[in-house]
C-alpha cells in the first residue's frame, strides 16, 4: 500500500514549462503595469494639467519624458492613457470570456436547435468586421468609453464561443467521455477533468490576443477622432495631437506609439502558441 | 459552391440586418426633435415645415409600434433607399457611389501588393525553417503586428514625402496618390499572411504525400511545383478571406489617414457629424464589401483545390 | 540468381548511442526479403537508414550496393538519385501519400515522365496501363478522398514502381489493414517479385512475414537476432523472443473455450435487434442471450457493424428495431467498455492516480483493493502519477481494465481491445482480460477482426454480415 499512497501523493501536476518568449512578455507587461498605475499608488501630476510655458519641452533629468504642445507632463498623460487602454482591455475580455466559455460549452454540449441559434447568433456578429461594429456603437452614444467596452466585448465573445465550440465538440463525442458517462460520471465531472483542462491553456491565448487587438481598436478609432475624445489622454488621439509637432518634439509622438508597441508585443508574446 | 454561395448570402442579409439595427438604435437615440433633423435631411432645411415633420414623425415613430418601424427601416434599406445626407443634403447614393470606387481600387491594389510580398516570402522561409530569412520575416512580422496601421502609415509617410520628398502623402487623382496608402495596408496584410504561408510551406513538406514525392525520384523542384504549391496555395487562400475583416477594419484607418475619399473616409466623418443616413450606406457599403471579398474567396479555392470541385459534384 | 540489393554493416546512431547495431543483407532477384520485429525493435529506423530518411539527429553508418552501384549510408543524399529508378518505396499509408489534391493518373504519370523520361502522353498511357493492370483503371481520374484503402494503395503501389524501380522496400504494407485487404497486398508485393524485382518488408505482422516466405531476419532491441529462411525461422525458431513471438500469434494460443452454465443467471438479452447507418444496414434479426462469466467473440469485416452491436448492447446506441433487455437488479455501472485505442478513453491531461481517486470517490469505492489488482494486472505503483499519454498502450490497456474491474462488472464490451497492441502485448492482455472475466463471473463480448484470436478465446461466435 506505501508505493501507491506515495504515488498518489506525489501526483501533483508538474510545474508547467514556461517558454522564454512568455516569460519576456509577462516582464514587459509587468513594467507597463507598474508605469501605468503605480501613479494612482504614490500621486503624480494631473495629466489635464497645462502649463504652456513647458509646451514641447524635451526630456529632462526631473522629467523624463517631457511636455506635450500643451504643456502636459507626457509621464502623466502616458500612464492615465494606459490605463485607460489596457483597463478598457481587460475589462472587455473578461466580460467577453466568461459568455463566450459559456454559450460555447452550451453549443456543443446540447447541439441541434441550441447549438444552431447560438451559432447563427455569432455568425451574426462575425458577419460585419468588429471596428464597423465599434465604430457604429460609438455613433449612438458619442465620447463614451462604456460605448467601446460593449462594442469590443461584442466582438470578442464570438471568438471565445467559436473556440470553446470547436474544442467541446470532439472532447464531448470522444471515448473518453463516453467511458466517464459509462463510469457513472455526471456533467461536473466531465467539465472539470474533460473540457477544462483543454480550454484553459486556450483562455490565455484568445484573451491575449484579443486584449492586443482591443487595445489597438481603441487606438483607431481615438486616431480617427470618433473614439474617446480629447482632452482624456487616449494613447492614438495623443498622437493625432502629437503628430503636426512631429519635427519639433519627435520624442512626444514616439511615446504613445514605443507603448503602444510595447504593450501589443508584450500581449503577443504571452498568447503566442510554442511553434515548432 | 451553391452552398457556399448561399452562406454567403446569408452572411450579406445579416450584414444588412446588423447595420439597419445599429442605425435604427442611432436614429431613435437621436438628442433633439429626430423628425424635424430627419425632415430636414429629406426635403431640405428651406423645405421642412410641420407638415413635413409630422409626416416623418408619422411615418418613423410616433404613430408606429417600434416593430413597424424597425420593419419600414430594414424595408428602405432593402430597396438601398438610403435618403439624404444631414450633412450635406445630396442623396447618400449620389455620395457613395464614387467613394466605393476609390475603396475598392485602394483594397484591390493593396491585397495584389500584398500576395506579392507576403506568400512568396513565407514560402522561401518555410522551406528553411529556422534559416536566417525565417527568422528575420519572424521579427518584422512581429513588430509590423505590433504596430497600429496607422502607425505604419505615418511612418511611411515620415519617409517617402516628408524626408525623402518621393511621393504625395495624402490625396487622391494620381497614381501616385495610391502608392502609399495601399503600402501600408499590404504590409498589414502581408505581415500574417507571411506568416501563414511559412507554417503551410512546412507542414506540407512534413506530409506523406511530400516524401513520397521525393522517393518516387522527382528533384525538389518538381516536388515543389508538382505537389507543394498547390497544396499551399489552399490555406493561404482561404486564410484570405480571415484577412479580409482586416483589410476592411484597416481601410477605415487608413483611408482617413491619407485623406483618400473613400467609403471608411466617409463613414468616419459621418459617425463624428451622426450623419445617420450616410453611416448606414457607408457601414452597409463597407459590410458588403467584406461578404463580397469572401465570395472571390470562395470561388478561388474552388479553382484551386479540385476537392472542392469534386464535392460539388458529387 | 543475381543480387539487386546487399547492405553492409549498416547501423543507426543517436549523439548518445546506437540505437541499431550493424546489419548486413542480401536481395537477390524474385525472392522477398522481410524484417520482422514490434514496435520499438528498431527496424522502422533500419529502413529509413537504407533510404536516407533517418529523422533529423539520426544518422547512419555502412554501405550498400544497389543494383551495382555503391552506397555511402552515412550520406542521407546519396540514395537520391536512385529514387524511383532503382529503388521505390511504397508508403506505410497509401491514402496520406498521395497528392490530395492531384487526381489518380497524374500522380502514377510524372514517375513515367520525369523519371523515365517519356514525353507526357506517353507517360499518360503508361501510367493508365499500370492502373488498368492493377485493377483500378476506373480511379484514373479520381482524387484520393474518392478512393477506398485498396484502391489508393494500388495506386500509390503503381506510383512508387513507375519510374522503373525494381526494388522496392515497403515499410508495414499491412498496418491496420483486416484480413482480405492484408492478402490482397500481400498478392500486390508477390507480383513484383515474381516479375523478377524484389521486395524488402518491414512489418510486425507474422502471418505477413509467413506469407510472403523468402529470407526472413528477425529484429529485437536493435539487433537482428535471427535470419534465414522465412519457413524455416519461423518453424524452428532459435531464439527465445523469436520463440516468444510465435507464440504470441493467436494461431498458437491454447483453446479457452468452455461451455456454457444453462444454471447462471441471464445478465443480457437482445431481441430482433437491427441497425442501418450512413444509409447501409448493418445487421438485422439478431438475437443473443449473454450469462454470467460466458464469453462471446463477434467477427465481421470492417465496416460491419461489429462495434456498433456491442455500443447498442451497452445502450450507447439505440437500435432501429428490437429490444435489449438487462437485469433491473444490476446496477448501469457494472455494463462497461474497453476501448480500441487505449490513450483515448482517458482524459488526457489528468493523471492516472487522479482518474482511479475519482472513480473511488464517486461510487464511494474501498481503495484498499487498487494495490492488488495492479499487482495482479501487472502495473507498477509509479505508473500512477503519469498522463494516460505517458504510458505504454498495454499498460493503459490493463489500467483501463483495472478501471472497470473496481466496479465489478457483470458485463464487458471489448471494442477491439488489442488491435493497436503489440502480438505479446496483446497474448498477455487478452489472458488477464479473460482470465479475470471468468473470475469475478463477468461476461464479455470481444469484436475483433482477428478471427484466431475470437477462435481461441470465446465460448461462441457471432459473425454479423448485411
Amino acid at each position: 500500500m506505501a508505493p501507491l499512497e506515495m504515488a498518489l501523493a506525489a501526483q501533483a501536476a508538474p510545474a508547467p514549462r514556461i517558454s522564454r518568449r512568455r516569460l519576456i512578455g509577462v516582464a514587459v507587461l509587468v513594467l507597463l503595469l507598474l508605469f501605468a498605475f503605480l501613479p494612482l499608488l504614490v500621486g503624480g501630476t494631473d495629466p489635464l494639467k497645462q502649463s504652456l510655458r513647458f509646451a514641447l519641452k524635451g526630456p529632462s533629468l526631473q522629467d523624463w519624458f517631457g511636455f506635450d504642445h500643451l504643456g502636459r507632463s507626457m509621464q502623466a498623460r502616458l500612464a492615465a492613457a494606459l490605463r485607460l487602454s489596457l483597463g478598457l482591455a481587460f475589462l472587455s475580455v473578461v466580460t467577453a470570456m466568461i459568455p463566450g466559455i459559456v454559450l460555447g460549452v452550451l453549443s456543443a454540449w446540447c447541439g441541434g436547435l441550441v447549438d444552431r441559434v447560438i451559432s447563427g447568433l455569432s455568425d451574426a456578429f462575425m458577419a460585419l468586421p468588429g471596428l464597423l461594429l465599434v465604430l457604429m456603437l460609438t455613433a449612438i452614444v458619442p465620447d463614451n468609453p462604456a460605448m467601446l467596452y460593449i462594442g469590443i466585448s461584442l466582438v470578442l465573445w464570438v471568438e471565445y464561443y467559436r473556440m470553446t465550440r470547436a474544442l467541446a465538440r470532439p472532447l464531448l463525442a470522444s471515448p473518453a467521455v463516453e467511458a466517464s458517462r459509462l463510469l457513472g460520471f455526471g456533467p461536473a465531472h466531465i467539465l472539470r477533468r474533460h473540457i477544462w483542462p483543454e480550454i484553459g491553456p486556450m483562455i490565455l491565448t484568445v484573451g491575449a490576443y484579443g486584449a492586443a487587438s482591443a487595445i489597438m481598436a481603441i487606438a483607431a478609432l481615438g486616431f480617427v477622432s470618433v473614439g474617446v475624445r480629447p482632452p482624456t489622454p487616449e494613447l492614438g488621439a495623443m498622437m493625432i495631437e502629437l503628430l503636426p509637432y512631429y519635427e519639433e518634439a519627435p520624442h512626444a509622438l514616439l511615446q504613445p506609439i514605443l507603448v503602444i508597441f510595447l504593450m501589443v508585443l508584450a500581449l503577443q508574446l504571452v498568447g503566442a502558441k510554442d511553434r515548432p | 459552391m451553391m452552398k457556399t454561395l448561399l452562406n454567403r448570402l446569408i452572411q450579406a442579409v445579416l450584414v444588412a440586418l446588423m447595420v439597419g439595427m445599429l442605425t435604427f438604435v442611432m436614429a431613435r437615440s437621436l438628442p433633439g426633435d429626430m423628425a424635424y433633423r430627419i425632415a430636414a435631411g429629406r426635403y431640405g432645411y428651406d423645405l421642412v415645415d410641420q407638415a413635413a415633420a409630422a409626416k416623418v414623425a408619422a411615418e418613423l415613430d410616433l404613430h408606429q409600434s417600434a416593430f413597424t418601424a424597425f420593419s419600414q427601416w430594414i424595408m428602405d434599406l432593402a430597396r438601398l433607399d438610403f435618403g439624404v445626407s444631414l450633412i450635406s443634403g445630396a442623396p447618400v447614393m449620389e455620395e457613395i457611389t464614387q467613394q466605393l470606387g476609390n475603396t475598392l481600387e485602394l483594397a484591390i491594389a493593396a491585397l495584389l501588393l500584398s500576395l506579392l510580398i507576403g506568400p512568396p516570402l513565407g514560402i522561401l522561409a518555410g522551406l528553411r525553417p529556422g534559416g536566417w530569412l525565417d527568422r528575420t520575416l519572424m521579427l518584422i512580422s512581429t513588430a509590423l503586428r505590433a504596430l497600429p496601421q496607422f502607425v505604419v502609415g505615418l511612418g511611411l509617410i515620415i519617409l517617402f514625402s516628408l524626408t525623402l520628398n518621393l511621393l504625395p502623402a495624402a490625396g487622391h487623382g494620381q497614381s501616385q496618390h495610391l502608392f502609399l496608402p495601399a503600402l501600408t495596408l499590404a504590409l498589414g496584410l502581408a505581415a500574417v499572411s507571411n506568416r501563414v504561408a511559412r507554417d503551410a510551406m512546412l507542414s506540407v513538406q512534413q506530409t506523406a504525400y511530400y516524401s513520397f514525392g521525393r522517393t518516387k525520384g522527382l528533384s525538389d523542384w518538381q516536388v515543389f511545383t508538382r505537389h507543394g504549391l498547390r497544396n499551399v496555395a489552399v490555406p493561404i487562400i482561404t486564410y484570405l478571406g480571415i484577412q479580409f475583416i482586416y483589410l476592411v477594419e484597416s481601410v477605415v484607418v487608413v483611408e482617413t489617414l491619407f485623406a483618400w475619399p473613400g467609403i471608411g473616409h466617409a463613414l468616419v466623418h459621418a459617425v463624428f457629424g451622426r450623419d445617420i443616413p450616410m453611416i448606414q450606406a457607408t457601414a452597409l457599403m463597407m459590410g458588403l464589401i467584406f461578404v463580397g471579398l469572401n465570395g472571390l474567396v470562395d470561388a478561388l479555392c474552388h479553382l484551386v483545390d479540385p476537392r472542392r470541385r469534386a464535392h460539388g459534384s458529387a | 540468381m543475381s543480387i539487386l540489393f546487399s547492405v553492409d554493416q549498416a547501423a543507426v546512431h543517436s549523439s548518445s548511442t546506437t540505437l541499431v547495431e550493424p546489419v548486413s543483407l542480401a536481395l537477390v532477384a524474385g525472392r522477398p526479403f522481410t524484417i520482422l520485429g514490434e514496435t520499438g525493435s528498431g527496424k522502422s529506423l533500419l529502413a529509413q537508414a537504407l533510404m536516407g530518411l533517418l529523422p533529423h539527429g539520426l544518422n547512419a553508418t555502412g554501405s550498400a550496393l544497389i543494383d551495382g552501384l555503391p552506397i555511402d549510408l552515412t550520406d542521407p543524399g546519396a540514395q537520391r538519385p536512385l529514387f524511383g529508378r532503382k529503388v521505390g518505396v511504397l508508403p506505410q499509408e497509401p491514402w496520406l501519400a498521395l497528392d490530395p489534391t492531384m487526381r489518380a493518373l497524374p500522380q502514377v504519370a510524372e514517375g513515367h515522365r520525369f523519371i523515365a523520361g517519356k514525353p507526357t502522353r506517353l507517360a499518360n498511357e503508361a501510367a493508365r496501363e499500370d492502373l488498368l493492370a492493377l485493377d483500378v483503371a476506373d480511379c484514373a481520374d479520381k482524387l484520393p478522398m474518392q478512393l477506398s484503402g485498396g484502391m489508393a494503395q494500388r495506386v500509390a503501389f503503381a506510383a512508387a514502381r513507375a519510374g522503373g524501380a525494381r526494388i522496392i522496400i515497403a515499410d508495414e504494407p499491412t498496418k491496420g489493414l483486416d484480413v482480405a485487404r492484408r492478402n490482397e497486398v500481400i498478392a500486390l508485393l508477390m507480383r513484383e517479385v515474381k516479375a523478377g524485382g524484389t521486395i524488402l518488408t518491414i512489418t510486425h505482422d507474422l502471418e505477413l512475414a509467413r506469407q510472403m516466405g523468402g529470407d526472413l531476419a528477425v529484429m529485437f532491441e536493435g539487433r537482428i537476432i535471427e535470419q534465414g529462411l522465412a519457413e524455416e525461422v519461423l518453424d524452428n525458431p532459435s531464439h527465445t523472443y523469436t520463440r516468444r513471438l510465435i507464440a504470441a500469434d493467436p494461431k498458437q494460443w491454447p483453446q479457452q473455450k468452455r461451455h456454457a452454465d444453462q444454471s447462471s443467471p441471464i445478465i443480457l438479452e437482445a431481441k430482433d435487434i437491427e441497425k442501418t447507418r450512413g444509409g447501409k444496414r448493418l445487421f438485422t434479426g439478431i438475437d443473443l442471450t449473454l450469462r454470467r462469466g460466458e464469453i462471446l467473440g463477434v467477427t465481421g469485416q470492417s465496416g460491419s457493424g461489429k462495434s456498433s452491436l456491442g455500443d447498442i448492447l451497452l445502450g450507447l446506441l439505440p437500435p432501429d428495431r428490437g429490444r435489449v433487455l438487462r437485469d433491473k437488479a444490476i446496477a448501469k455501472v457494472r455494463y462497461q467498455k474497453i476501448y480500441q485505442d487505449p490513450p483515448s478513453a482517458f482524459p488526457a491531461r489528468v493523471t492516472l492516480a487522479q482518474s482511479l481517486n475519482d472513480l473511488t470517490r464517486l461510487h464511494r469505492l474501498d481503495a484498499q483493493r487498487i494495490a492488488p489488482l495492479m499487482q495482479r494486472l501487472r502495473l507498477s505503483p509509479t505508473l500512477l502519477s503519469r498522463l494516460p499519454g505517458e504510458v505504454s498502450g498495454g499498460e493503459l490497456q490493463r489500467f483501463a481494465l483495472l478501471r472497470v474491474l473496481m466496479l465489478d462488472p457483470v458485463f464487458l464490451f471489448a471494442d477491439e481491445p488489442t488491435s493497436r497492441l503489440d502480438v505479446i502485448t496483446q497474448a498477455e492482455t487478452i489472458q488477464l482480460l479473460v482470465e479475470l472475466a471468468r473470475e469475478q463471473g463477468c461476461a464479455v463480448l470481444i469484436v475483433s477482426h482477428d478471427r484466431a484470436l475470437i477462435d481461441k478465446t470465446c465460448d461462441r461466435q457471432l459473425a454479423i454480415s448485411a
